[in-house]
């Protein structure tokens, strides 16, 4: 890049990260076989289809929604979810009155059992610093227009908590079961950016 | 294999919501040996938290260039291995140079071998 000063010295990031392997694994301390796992795992078997599976369970099951809000850590694992970063998952729940909204403006805290790993946009330094100065603005610009009258709740991650929204059941999916529930569930809902429709 | 990322084809890996979890296969690397590193307790994940804030605290301080994510990642590994006396920076750059002066096409078949066994 022709504007780089500060880095020009600095090699691509792609043979960095390949030395660094090679020094790590003649050490010992990497496997390429243990590291093409994590890698498949978050790619194939770790993503917003967790969280949506959570979500729908707490929409149809009443005890469930409580103990997800008491206590989420604990709740999400006896689905099955569990995992680096989704020790302190706190629920916040929406209503009629309060939306929730979840940002981490020190880096990229994520609730990664139930979310998978953050999309470009949450890591991104214009979405960190505005959903906490102009949250409804951001929100409205990202295609979720809030009524005046509703209380936005900024939430922002950090070393202890990691955050998931429950979001609002739409109207009119009374009849369907919860697995059709889930697949009406997505991760920006979860994440607050947008609401789940029942189409 | 999540290596031979093959992003138009047919061989198009699943995407999450349209977006795919690594744009590059460096960054899967990259991601995976800090997740690898910090479940091996070489440190823990609140340390290299703290080296990803400061990586990213510094890129934004006087931003270069457009902002991508996983070189402040790496950054940050490379800094907290060096702090944890796993490995030392210059190490890092004397090997990384000596890929990056390899004849085009290279690294590309040098990591298939590498991860094919």
């Amino acid at each position: 890049m022709a504007d780089s000063t500060t880095t020009t010295d600095r090699l691509p990031p792609a043979v960095r990260a390949e030395a660094l392997e090679s020094l790590l694994t003649e050490r010992g301390l990497v496997k390429s076989e243990v590291l093409d796992g994590f890698i498949n795992r978050f790619v194939n078997d770790v993503g917003p289809m967790n969280g949506a599976k959570v979500v729908a369970k707490a929409w149809t099951d009443d005890d469930y929604r409580a103990q997800l809000l008491a206590d989420g850590t604990g709740a999400i694992k006896e689905l099955g979810f569990a995992g680096p970063q989704g020790e302190h998952i706190v629920v916040v729940e929406n209503s009629d009155d309060v939306h929730n909204v979840v940002v981490c403006t020190l880096c990229s805290c994520y609730p990664w059992p139930v979310l998978g790993l953050p999309p470009e946009w949450y890591k991104d330094p214009a979405y960190r610093s505005r959903m906490v100065r102009e949250p409804r603005r951001l929100l409205s610009e990202m295609g979720l227009d809030l009524d005046d009258g509703v209380e936005v709740r900024v939430w922002d991650s950090s070393a202890e908590n990691r955050y998931l929204v429950l979001p609002q059941r739409p109207e009119g999916t009374e009849g369907l079961s919860e697995e059709e529930l889930a697949s009406l569930v997505t991760r920006d809902a979860m994440v607050g950016v947008a609401k789940v429709s029942a189409a | 294999m999540a290596l031979t990322l093959d992003v138009e084809g047919p061989a198009a890996p699943p995407r999450l919501n349209g977006e795919l979890v690594f744009e590059e296969p460096w960054e899967g690397r990259s991601f995976a040996m800090a997740a690898a590193l910090a479940d091996g307790g070489l440190f823990t994940w609140d340390e290299f938290r703290d080296h990803l804030i400061a990586a990213i605290d510094h890129w934004e301080s006087a931003p270069v260039g457009e902002y991508r994510y996983y070189e402040r990642w790496q950054e940050a590994l490379e800094s907290v291995v060096e702090q944890c006396n796993i490995v030392a920076r210059p190490e890092v750059d004397e090997l990384a140079a000596a890929y990056a002066a390899r004849p085009p096409g290279h690294d590309h078949d040098h990591q298939h071998h590498d991860h094919s066994h």
